[in-house]
């Protein structure tokens, strides 16, 4: 085990500069937080879907480098992404970072830096988080 | 640390420094093997078995109901066998807190609180309309005699809080505090989860009405805790649970209930636990708690004070009376941290220790907590300073 392979400098960048930050007043957008108690990350994830394609997607995130950078990255890769597409992607950065079977054709993008989480299993969660609340913003559709 | 306690506890072998005892803590060979002979020796259960091997295994379960009145000072018909700490004081709201409290009573709790200790009495608040009421905590985050005094009214009917805060180390003036209570006739329930592995704990002198502590973080099993409650409350209270054992006649319109203890221990029991946790009172007897308490207390001032000399590193419990001491490596989230120690096979804890409310009163989304106990030692703290130091540069070095 080996934490460099955590910490990617990708990672490092967006957690210092987060993409898409700060919610929006805009009953267009669904909106799902979720807390994780036990380390006190905080994610709240927002979109905005017009004719089945994500317009936009927000994030406002508390905790630690890992759930901040995964939900900043989330965000950029799903803007414009069909929510057919948007969801198997999801599935998908959820089943590689859990170290489930996965489908490695997928393109990933810049999430694919998540790929050493698996290594780390104290740390799926953190990483997790702003996937599900994604998920489950637009399941609530 | 003697030659003797490292081979009393086998999961030292592993080679990883454990500082997590707040959490659970490890156990003595001697409470491994009392739990493995009822599992492969004597699995019978108690009170029903007419046969030696069932009358021997409610004997060891009865000892241990001895063992632990007398570790408390306490009558053996005040203890009471739970699942754990949670478990006793859920009894303890559900029991006595749903019909006795009504909306003109007052709950005095603390921001201390774990949240065994916290949302039962939410729970309670919320189902009879009283009143919680926070004592304020010093800037320190200290319960004081005199911050609870202008806390505690006519109304007051219960007081819950804890004798050792799990966050902060601190030990609580719960004796001054259960007199006052007294005074207005409150019941004190105390959570002394982090208390029992420290200090001598005398519930006679203590006078408190209700006492909740778990085996598994003082050297016993996990799945068994124990509830005291003063006889007078427990020979009034309604059973928590219903089931098997507990009953004296059951008919069809109406049943009755044995005696405290057993009206509060339904169904069949974790009776290996239970006497596992007979062997951990041993233990710590043998040891002698005082002696246990002198040796932890140096080693966490220790561990404390270097830390303190740290660079970057903020401690939110210097004062702390016991093994915890609570903190974070200044703008490193501590769920980044945590990673690093368990990469150097460093277990401590991050987040918020079940304990939120305290964490909103300092300020903080999270914290790491080391806890050091009888088995840990100074050459481990003195590895654990330099890993911390180490940290502090990795984390630095990588852009946070």
């Amino acid at each position: 085990m080996n934490l460099d392979n955590l910490y990617r400098e990708i990672i490092m960048e967006h957690y210092k500069n987060p993409r898409n930050k700060g919610l929006l007043d805009d009953e267009r957008y669904h909106k799902i937080r979720i807390k994780n108690p036990s380390c006190g990350d905080d994610i709240t994830i927002q979109t905005l879907v017009e004719d089945d394609i994500i317009k936009d997607c927000r994030q406002e995130a508390t905790g630690c480098s890992i759930s901040v950078a995964s939900a900043s990255v989330l965000t950029e890769i799903m803007i414009g992404k069909p929510v057919e597409e948007a969801l198997s992607l999801a599935e998908n950065f959820l089943n590689m970072v859990s170290n489930k079977e996965f489908n490695h054709d997928m393109d990933l993008e810049e999430a694919e830096v998540f790929s050493g989480v698996k290594q780390f299993p104290a740390r799926i969660k953190c990483a997790s988080i702003a996937w599900v609340a994604f998920k489950d913003s637009l399941e609530s559709e | 640390m003697n030659e003797k306690i490292f081979n009393d506890f086998p999961q030292l072998k592993s080679g990883m420094i454990y500082f997590d005892t707040a959490a659970t803590s490890l156990k003595p060979l001697s409470v491994i093997e009392a739990v493995n002979h009822y599992n492969k020796d004597l699995s019978s259960n108690i009170n029903r078995g007419m046969y030696d091997k069932g009358i021997e295994t409610t004997e060891l379960y009865e000892e241990t109901r001895v063992k632990i009145a007398h570790f408390i000072n306490a009558k053996s018909e005040e203890i009471i066998f739970t699942r754990g700490a949670t478990s006793s004081l859920n009894l303890v709201a559900y029991s006595w807190g749903l019909n006795n409290l009504d909306k003109d009573s007052e709950i005095i709790i603390s921001e201390q609180e774990h949240h065994s200790q916290f949302l039962p009495w939410q729970f309670v608040s919320k189902k009879t309309g009283a009143k919680i009421k926070f004592i304020e905590l010093d800037r320190f985050g200290r319960i004081t005699v005199e911050a609870f005094k202008k806390t505690l009214t006519s109304k007051t009917k219960v007081v819950a809080i804890n004798y050792v805060s799990n966050v902060l180390g601190y030990v609580n003036p719960i004796k001054e505090i259960t007199e006052l209570a007294h005074e207005v006739g409150a019941i004190v329930v105390i959570d002394g989860a982090q208390a029992v592995q420290h200090l001598k704990v005398d519930l006679k002198s203590l006078n408190i009405d209700f006492f909740a502590f778990s085996g598994h973080k003082m050297l016993g099993p996990t799945g068994i805790g124990v509830l005291y409650g003063k006889s007078s409350h427990l020979k009034v209270m309604q059973p928590f649970e219903y089931g098997g054992d507990m009953n004296e006649d059951v008919e069809k319109d109406i049943s009755t209930w044995k005696k405290a203890p057993q009206k509060f221990e339904a169904g069949t029991m974790p009776i290996g636990s239970v006497i596992g946790l007979g062997k951990a009172v041993d233990y710590i007897e043998n040891l002698g708690i005082e002696n246990i308490d002198e040796y932890t207390k140096k080693l966490s001032r220790y561990l404390c004070d270097e830390l303190l000399k740290l660079e970057g590193v903020t401690v939110y419990n210097p004062y702390s009376d016991s093994g915890v001491i609570t903190y974070n490596l200044n703008g490193i989230p501590a769920h980044d941290a945590i990673s690093y120690y368990a990469e150097k096979k460093i277990a401590i804890r991050s987040g918020q220790h079940c304990a939120k409310l305290i964490h909103d009163f300092l300020g903080i989304h999270s914290s790491l907590r080391a806890t050091v106990y009888l088995y840990n030692t100074l050459d481990e703290v003195n590895t654990f300073i330099e890993v911390t130091k180490k940290a502090i540069e990795y984390f630095k070095e990588i852009g946070f």
